[in-house]
């Protein structure tokens, strides 16, 4: 790709980029939220027409001039997106043929579909029929599904987009597998991602984008790559530390949950949480680590106010008194609060101003008899605004049109807006860039500094590791383990997760 | 900086532009009617007129835009409501010689238990609203048929018609003019200006930011301006109409509700995102209940006006009005997916269909090609929503 420009309303995306892949090699583009990786893609794959930005794409030597996805995917380059573009109530197969149907237009040929879907998915490892429906697999096979989907349409560049953002450890190891092996099959690949030791391990070359330009390509075979050479390159500056420094200042127990099991709201008789006990004390920040689905989103949310699952037993304490949480607003009012994993989906009116969504949580401080003083109501926005540094043109600018560094921390403004003296965050980082990751760390070290209790679930590792005063180890609804600082390790937490899985 | 500060004022402006892209659109309809009806389009009796044939909408539209707020949820019943409504109020009043006000407490009552059955079953079963409607919808247009035998009762006393088709009386004796009209339009106008203007002063005083002083002044002068000279026009018929107090009330106290109390914004926040809203400690089931419940109620408050206009209780009265009411909420800029929409902008809808209705019907457009005329205007409304949003981005 040569000198890309793309212009949105406003601004410059893409600021004359050159990007060069070699064939059969795997390229990682990396760079902050918003340095415009996925235009970049966008683009190359035809989302963004030809016309729409300037300069040329050159594929095998020949200027593509595409005007819609069919025209990129006819020379076989295929886009993954980062949310995956699977029809739930159909079936794989069907998902892997859309728009490239087996048989005629008004005489498909089910049979012929299926016979190579099931192909297509042996092909990738993944022991599923093709006749299961989509919405019954999780996320990590879906990803698969979209590869054997690219597959079956003859890719020759495949586009990556974030793939293994919503994927535990061992599908990633998977899928990031899967691609090497396409790569001996002569399939190039583009990978987006953030997370900067995958790329280490399966990239040969790295792109660094920062501010809609090209940084630097960096090259396995001949430069020194090491993570801190990358970050440098992304941020423009040397990160001397990932992780703020806090002097513990722990106090008494604040908030403990004994003896808790909940049941499936579905299937009432699947048991997701099993007699869990955990105490957090005020000052601290506490840990819960685990691979994805292992029970801590469940566990938090059925003690918020019982926002998941059906017949919860056990019992929850707060400052050595008993607590019954039955509705979330009953939860608001005893000062607990639970910063959701889904930023977009659950957490926040997207198209509503940040203040708006800031006061939502706890409208009676800023109304009287139900009447709001909206006067008031812009002036908590702005304290926010200031005190996290949300980078925004005003405080009626509609959440929605924010970075995902400056959601998550209005997401955190309408949280501590509720005076919490317990906050639980749920993957509190999740798909925001480095930068704004420090800042969010920090923020959390000045929460527990002024006293607050924090419970924080991450499926990153070293982010537990470099923020938590003490951890625990979940699997499978179980808590199997817990250590502190000075104990945790990564080998330490993998073998709890191991062992546990091996003695069940 | 003076480029940028320049540069966001011409941003802003536009965006003013497009927020009052319907109140244009009104206003251009308005002339458009006012030529090819010849200048009888507002005339002070036409605008009386104007007034009297579109109460139900505005009063359905209000609690129907509350609907869509939710998440583009419709309400279907309310055209049988008003029919069933009206149907109750005929058999009290005209058959059974029940007191007028204690019929209307009786109708108004029935109102909000045709709400509570139908909110029930949204909220707390969750069944869509789409199909609980439909279903209320023939249940009420049958007890409609049940209460009337299939019959029309009429007259209905003049006490009763007056809160339909009514002036307010005058106190001066001016002749061809009516002053307290006039008084009162003025009035109105001195309490909105003396209120914006205190809020703002009260602003200054506590150091908040403030929208630009040139278009609070433009703000301040184009709704005076429209008050008084309605009240000007009336004043040249017969006064303020009975009805026109009624839709006042209903606006303000709508408006109010719906932009300055927790209520309104727990609205706003479910249709913008029903699970944040939720797990914000908002009890959704509570805020679809009682929507349903206020919808109900506004169409028994539309039921009794659109009857005492009618002068009669039909079997078939208020069949349609639902979309009239939607139809008023999209082209007043609700969204149909919910979170977005203002009482104002329904109002503004309202009145559009109004002056659509009553211009071609003047022009001499038979019933046919006016059905066909409110349905692209309908779609084109929607389109240039989407297309000026689309560009917003």
């Amino acid at each position: 790709m040569k000198n890309i420009t793309k212009v949105f309303p406003g601004v410059k995306a893409l600021d004359d980029v050159n990007l060069v892949v070699e064939d059969g090699e795997i390229h990682a583009l990396v760079g902050e939220n918003g340095a415009g990786k996925s235009t970049l893609m966008n683009v190359l794959s035809g989302i963004y027409p030809y016309g729409s930005y300037e300069g040329d794409i050159l594929f095998n030597g020949e200027l593509c001039k595409f005007k819609e996805i069919r025209d990129s995917e006819a020379k076989g380059i295929v886009i993954i997106h980062q949310e995956l573009a699977l029809v739930p109530y159909l079936s794989i197969g069907e998902n892997m043929f859309l728009g490239n149907e087996r048989g005629r237009a008004f005489n498909l040929d089910w049979d012929a579909t299926f016979h190579e879907a099931d192909k297509l998915l042996r092909t990738v490892g993944l022991d599923e029929s093709s006749r299961t429906l989509i919405k019954d697999i999780g996320v990590g096979k879906q990803q698969l599904v979209e590869i054997a989907k690219a597959l079956g349409k003859n890719v020759k560049l495949l586009i990556l987009d974030e793939p293994t953002a919503s994927l535990n450890e061992n599908e990633s190891k998977k899928l990031l597998g899967l691609i090497q092996d396409l790569q001996k099959k002569g399939v190039t690949s583009i990978m987006i991602s953030h997370k900067l030791n995958e790329i280490n391990y399966v990239a040969d070359k790295i792109t660094i984008l920062r501010d809609g330009a090209t940084i630097e390509t960096l090259d396995k075979a001949t430069d020194d790559i090491t993570e801190a050479r990358i970050i440098k390159g992304m941020v423009g500056r040397e990160l001397i530390d990932r992780f703020p420094k806090r002097t513990p200042d722990i106090g008494n127990i604040s908030f403990s949950i004994k003896n808790w099991s909940v049941y499936h709201p579905i299937f009432a008789n699947r048991k997701v949480i099993d007699n869990v006990s955990l105490h957090v004390r005020k000052g601290e920040v506490l840990g819960i680590a685990g691979l994805m689905g292992a029970g801590r989103t469940e566990l938090v949310m059925s003690v918020f106010g019982k926002a998941y699952g059906t017949g919860i037993v056990g019992e929850l304490e707060k400052d050595g008194k008993p607590l019954t949480l039955n509705t979330i607003s009953q939860a608001i009012h005893a000062k607990i609060a639970y910063i959701t994993e889904d930023r977009k989906g659950d957490g926040m009116i997207l198209g509503k101003t940040i203040t708006d969504n800031i006061t939502l949580a706890k409208m009676s401080k800023v109304s009287r008899r139900g009447q709001i003083d909206t006067d008031l109501e812009v002036n908590v926005a702005k304290s926010f605004r200031d005190k996290l540094r949300i980078k925004s043109t005003s405080v009626q600018q509609l959440v929605g049109n924010l970075s995902g560094g400056n959601q998550q921390k209005v997401l955190l403004s309408k949280w501590m807006f509720t005076d919490p003296d317990v906050m639980i965050l749920d993957e509190p980082t999740r798909g925001i860039d480095v930068g704004a990751k420090y800042e969010i760390y920090s923020i959390i070290n000045d929460l527990a500094t002024e006293g607050k209790s924090i419970i924080m679930i991450s499926s990153e590792l070293p982010e537990i590791l470099g923020m938590c005063d003490r951890i625990y180890v979940m699997y499978e609804g179980r808590i199997v383990g817990e250590l502190s600082r000075d104990d945790a390790s990564q080998e330490v937490i993998m073998g709890m997760i191991l062992s546990a899985s091996k003695g069940a | 900086m003076e480029i940028k500060k320049a540069t966001q004022n011409k941003a802003t402006i536009f965006d003013g532009l497009r927020q009052y892209s319907m109140l244009i659109a009104l206003v251009a309809v308005m002339i458009f009617f006012e030529i090819t009806t010849k200048y009888v389009l507002l005339v002070p009796r036409n605008v009386s007129n104007l007034v009297f044939q579109n109460a139900y909408v505005v009063i359905l539209a209000v609690g129907m835009l509350l609907c869509i707020l939710t998440g583009g949820n419709i309400d279907l019943s309310i055209g049988s409501v008003v029919g069933l409504i009206g149907a109750l109020a005929g058999k009290l009043i005209i058959v059974n010689h029940v007191n007028i006000y204690l019929s209307i407490a009786i109708c108004l009552v029935a109102g909000i238990l045709i709400g509570v059955w139908q909110g029930f079953w949204i909220a707390y079963v969750h069944i869509p609203p789409f199909i609980v409607t439909l279903t209320g919808m023939l249940i009420f247009r049958g007890m409609t048929l049940v209460i009337l035998g299939g019959k029309t009762l009429s007259p209905f006393p003049d006490s009763f018609k007056g809160m339909s088709t009514g002036f307010f009386g005058d106190f001066f004796n001016v002749p061809n003019f009516n002053l307290t009209c006039m008084i009162v339009g003025a009035l109105a106008v001195l309490c909105y200006i003396i209120m914006q203007v205190f809020g703002r002063l009260r602003k200054m005083r506590k150091n908040y930011d403030m929208s630009g002083s040139l278009g609070f002044t433009v703000k301040l002068i184009v709704i005076s301006a429209v008050v008084l000279l309605t009240a000007y026009t009336l004043a040249q018929y017969r006064g303020i109409p009975t009805v026109l107090l009624i839709l006042t009330v209903i606006v303000i106290a709508y408006a109010y509700i719906t932009n300055k109390t927790v209520a309104g914004r727990y609205l706003y926040a479910l249709g913008g995102n029903q699970k944040a809203a939720r797990l914000s400690g908002i009890n959704t089931n509570r805020v679809f209940f009682l929507v349903y419940v206020n919808m109900s109620f506004l169409a028994a408050v539309a039921g009794l006006v659109f009857a005492a206009r009618l002068d009669s209780s039909n079997p078939t009265a208020g069949s349609g009005f639902e979309l009239d009411a939607i139809g008023a909420c999209f082209i007043g800029g609700a969204s149909a997916y919910g979170g977005i929409g203002t009482i104002g902008g329904a109002l503004i809808g309202a009145v559009f269909m109004g002056v659509l209705n009553n211009g071609m019907i003047i022009v001499g457009i038979g019933s046919d090609w006016q059905q066909v005329v409110k349905g692209l205007v309908l779609l084109f409304a929607v389109a240039f929503d989407v297309f000026s949003k689309r560009k917003s981005r």
